[in-house]
């Protein structure tokens, strides 16, 4: 039985990959290391003098991220509160509600997001803010309301027993004991957003990777390795900055 | 219940102590609100005139149209499926050798430091960006996706199979080693048995992970649903666009589901 299981997991694999592939032109496959070389030796090394016109849209990234989960965080806390099963008004329609939106803005990338909306709104980075905030709802509100539903019972309970009101026990007993999950998921989606806001620029959202693409356009290897290289540092700065934080907060 | 209850509450600590900084950060942060929101240009103009498009949209995702697309729509499908599995498959395969060489407690030191580094790379480095350069060498289509998922799970399936290898329970490994096993019969008696579920969850997850990145990479080139979109999205067809996000959505949600339940019935 385990081995009929193997087996079509292996015929599954042999299938896909054929299927996969037969379009492929085996011929640039097997030119890829010449390919690559030649690629390599264009791109070194970085052109630094390009430099100065890339802090505008570095700028430019790092706004998109911070503002993105802002608004994110803006719209998913309160989603988060009626999906959780504890805290929901209503179990029979808001609940799957708000799980539905949360399942839904967390399975369409970013880099959708975006797509759809520079041909809405126009390129710029308010296409971009959203892109990333609507990406995030789905991200924090899951976590958060996890978050939610593994509150201690006993401290609601003894808040309920004071006769404290909806908000109050809100405010009381479920608040105090998420805010420090809360924390950690905001600057944790916010070191994400900074890698994935660094590519929106592709689609025209604005930002650094609206450099990248016109240095690909034009072949401009030099300047790619050097927006690569500053999309490398932010990352890694970014990544410092939140364990830290989340060090400070756990 | 042992445990005994504070009688008292008190605030939380504060995460700053110095009144002084706290103040200083509020306004710092005030401040940057300010300057960012300013950079923000909206050409209103051009926002009205998309409104109408975005009405379009709405309608054509409460209207998808799967027919008049439905060759490329199809096409893309069965290409980010079939780069999907491939691609988790062999992603895992190779990085099964690459997270126990990741891990401190069973590998020697250059052996960690040479596969710490590869996870590093394949972290660091954006789907989207291997992508690129994977369409520059080999062309486009599907095999660049196929080598872009591969190239990422194994950072991702890496550290997370090093990680656990790591916390793994050491009595079991000294039971072994007392018996004077070979460190391949160490691997595969005391590590093995208890990663292996956890090796699983992961891969799974990882399938998962690498069709919702199917769905994009497409848009630079390498094959797969997100050509389609794309395709579809700069000729202003919206009701197609909108069947393909249905489609996606609908694996996506089928992938979460079926996971899930797949991973509680392992356990």
């Amino acid at each position: 039985m385990l081995w009929a299981g193997w087996l079509a997991c292996v015929a599954l694999f042999v299938w896909c990959w054929e299927r996969m592939t037969e379009r492929t032109i085996w011929a640039f496959v097997w030119d890829a290391p010449n390919a690559a070389a030649d690629i390599g030796s264009r791109a070194f090394p970085p052109r630094w003098s390009y430099m100065e016109r890339l802090w505008a849209p570095l700028w430019d990234t790092i706004n998109i991220a911070t503002l993105g989960t802002l608004l994110g965080i803006a719209m998913a806390v309160p989603l988060a509160f009626l999906a959780a099963s504890n805290t929901t008004p209503s179990r029979l329609i808001l609940r799957p509600v708000a799980l539905f939106v949360i399942v839904a803005t967390r399975s369409i990338n970013s880099l959708i997001w975006a797509l759809l909306l520079v041909s809405i709104l126009g390129p710029g980075i308010l296409a971009g803010i959203l892109a990333i905030a609507l990406r995030s709802i789905g991200f924090i509100g899951k976590l958060l309301y996890e978050a939610i539903e593994e509150t201690d019972i006993r401290q609601v309970e003894a808040i309920t027993a004071t006769g404290a009101s909806q908000g109050q026990i809100l405010t009381y007993g479920i608040v105090p004991q998420v805010l420090p999950s809360f924390y950690g998921i905001s600057v944790f989606r916010w070191d994400i957003n900074i890698r994935e806001s660094a590519i929106l620029g592709l689609v025209g959202a604005g930002g650094i990777g609206a450099q990248l693409n016109s240095s690909l356009n034009m072949l401009a290897w030099p300047q790619v390795m050097l927006i690569i290289l500053v999309i490398l540092g932010t990352v890694v700065v970014s990544e410092w900055v939140s364990a830290k934080v989340r060090h400070a907060i756990i | 219940m042992s445990s005994a209850y504070p009688t008292t509450w008190r605030k939380p600590p504060q995460m700053v102590q110095s009144r002084g900084w706290r103040i200083a950060l509020a306004v710092g942060a005030i401040v940057y609100l300010v300057l960012a929101i300013g950079t923000i240009e909206v050409n209103w103009a051009r926002v009205i005139a998309g409104m109408e498009r975005a009405q379009r949209f709405v309608a054509g995702f409460l209207q998808p149209d799967f027919t008049t697309r439905w060759r490329d729509i199809s096409n893309g499908l069965m290409e980010s499926l079939t780069m999907t599995f491939t691609s988790t498959v062999v992603g895992v395969l190779i990085s099964v050798p690459i997270g126990v060489g990741a891990a401190r407690n069973v590998a020697p030191a250059w052996v960690y430091y040479v596969c710490r580094s590869i996870i590093a790379v394949s972290r660091a480095l954006q789907e989207i960006i291997v992508a690129i350069f994977f369409v520059a060498l080999f062309g486009f289509g599907a095999f660049a996706g196929f080598l872009t998922l591969t190239f990422a799970t194994i950072g991702f399936i890496g550290k997370l199979l090093a990680e656990d290898i790591e916390d793994i329970d050491e009595a079991q490994s000294e039971a072994i080693r007392a018996t004077g096993a070979s460190w391949l019969q160490l691997i595969n008696y005391a590590i093995q048995p208890q990663v292996m579920p956890r090796l699983l969850g992961l891969s799974l997850y990882r399938l998962d992970i690498n069709f919702r990145e199917s769905a994009v990479i497409g848009i630079v080139g390498a094959g797969g649903i997100g050509a389609a979109l794309n395709t579809s999205l700069s000729r202003y067809e919206y009701d197609s666009a909108g069947a393909i996000l249905l489609i996606i959505i609908a694996i996506v949600m089928m992938a979460e589901y079926s996971s899930g339940y797949l991973r509680k019935w392992m356990k």
